[in-house]
């Protein structure tokens, strides 16, 4: 069943035009690459499912027009974003920022600490005290704990170590193997993308390019729309 | 064991924030011709280190010499008019101004020229020059008269790299220059990089290891303030310590 539309997307920054036409769907449990070089308006993508800029063309979730949707409502009704740049409450501790997302459903305070075990250990620490990699996997945790039916992972491996970034992709793999959750992931990383996601969107000036199975994008493709 | 002096050198640097030691006797080198990449965890006191070295942070012990000169207590700005030049982890550019003009503001403070109220720095040939030599070297040449806020990120760290380029640095200290950038921007930055170490030795920090592994002659692994392990990247890459505190089994 598709889960999420996006047919005819365009978007505006004031008089710059970001997005021109966009056309993604994706159905449930499945998990898809988004990709395109930097600027070409993958993020942007990102702000208008999760309303947080206004777009024109077809937008739904689960059937539900998401234009008449406030942002927080978006997220009510299951779409979970980490967003770039992790952006945890700085000021509350690792506890506070979890159930400042809660949502009832399967994921709880306990499941997030059993995903993330650092995290158990730094339950009381504030946000901004978290080494980078406890800091995403914060976010993700913050994401989960609104029991999304989506979750959209907009640069979750950036500026981490390596060693960080194998527990992400790990954890995604996991998500995507035990929940059934429908996942949308940015990163740069083509080789762990083509590990996890089932297909990929290619963005390139603010149009989708290329939409298919993994599996069926080349390195003819990659190399001559994504420069890899 | 280097039969040559070291451009740049750190020997026993110590810095502690309260209870937390950020870095704990820190010794490195960097080499004429030399790319020499720091690794480590995050939180581990990589950017405490490139402060210490650029002056934004004084060490509580320990020195740090350019060229054989002990600068430890020198400021940010004498550093850089000694021959440091860096680039930062978050873009420090002017952003509504133009790539020549952001360019020939650092040509102008490396230049130790005083302002003058009735010579623009837009009309001194020499200034210009000197901008339009740095462009071309990291090919934003075409780009002189685009706002910096019109760039993408990628070009942004070619101007940056620029920026430094006209204080005519004795090094580069470059502090997780691909960050934020995608693939393809990362090959673009590796390849420049490549070629800039014919103008200067290059300090870099990174977590792109497709970058380091590219470019390092040397790596130092930092990890709770301690260096654990200098070597070549082969040496890196096959150190049992250094996979479990950082590679990990994938890389």
């Amino acid at each position: 069943m598709t889960l999420l539309k996006l047919q005819n997307v365009a978007a505006s920054y004031g008089a710059s035009k970001a997005l021109f036409d966009v056309n993604l769907s994706l159905s449930e449990g499945e998990v898809l690459a988004l990709l395109g070089r930097n600027g070409m308006g993958k993020s942007t993508t990102v702000k208008t499912i999760c309303r947080m800029m206004s777009a024109t063309g077809t937008l739904t979730f689960d059937n539900q027009d998401l234009h008449r949707l406030a942002c927080h409502k978006v997220a009510r009704l299951g779409i979970g974003l980490v967003p770039e740049g992790r952006r945890c409450f700085a000021n509350l501790t690792v506890t506070e920022n979890l159930i400042a997302a809660a949502r009832p459903g399967p994921w709880d305070l306990a499941r997030v600490i059993t995903l993330f075990s650092q995290l158990g250990a730094r339950k009381a620490q504030r946000a901004n005290t978290l080494s980078g990699g406890e800091q995403q996997m914060l976010a993700i945790g913050r994401a989960l704990m609104t029991n999304p039916r989506l979750l959209i992972l907009d640069e979750a491996t950036e500026g981490l170590a390596p060693i960080i970034r194998q527990e992400i992709w790990a954890v995604i793999s996991k998500l995507k193997a035990d929940t059934g959750m429908a996942i949308i992931v940015i990163d740069k990383s083509l080789a762990e993308l083509k590990q996890v996601c089932d297909r990929a969107a290619i963005i390139e000036r603010g149009k989708t390019v290329w939409q298919g199975a993994m599996v069926d994008l080349t390195p003819n493709i990659s190399e001559r729309l994504i420069g890899v | 064991m280097h039969m040559i002096d070291p451009i740049l050198a750190t020997y026993n640097l110590k810095k502690s924030f309260g209870a937390l030691t950020a870095t704990d006797d820190v010794s490195i080198a960097l080499f004429p011709g030399e790319i020499h990449a720091i690794i480590g965890p995050n939180g581990a006191g990589k950017s405490t280190l490139i402060s210490q070295i650029c002056g934004g942070i004084q060490p509580d012990s320990g020195r740090v010499e350019l060229l054989g000169h002990n600068i430890t207590q020198t400021n940010v700005s004498m550093r850089a008019r000694a021959g440091i030049g860096r680039t930062f982890q978050v873009s420090a550019l002017a952003m509504e101004d133009t790539v020549l003009q952001n360019v020939l503001l650092g040509a102008l403070g490396g230049s130790g020229t005083p302002w003058h109220f009735f010579r623009p720095a837009l009309k001194d040939w020499r200034l210009r020059d000197k901008a339009m030599t740095a462009l071309i070297h990291v090919g934003l040449q075409a780009h002189a008269a685009t706002r910096a806020s019109e760039l993408s990120h990628g070009q942004r760290r070619q101007l940056e790299v620029a920026v430094t380029l006209t204080l005519e640095p004795k090094v580069f200290v470059m502090d997780e220059p691909m960050a934020g950038l995608g693939a393809e921007g990362s090959k673009n930055l590796t390849e420049l990089l490549d070629n800039l170490r014919e103008k200067a030795p290059i300090l870099l920090v990174e977590h792109d290891m497709d970058a380091v592994f590219k470019l390092a002659d040397r790596i130092s692994v930092l990890v709770y303030g301690h260096i654990i392990a200098t070597g070549t990247v082969d040496e890196i890459r096959s150190s049992k310590v250094v996979r479990e505190a950082y590679l990990g089994d994938g890389v």
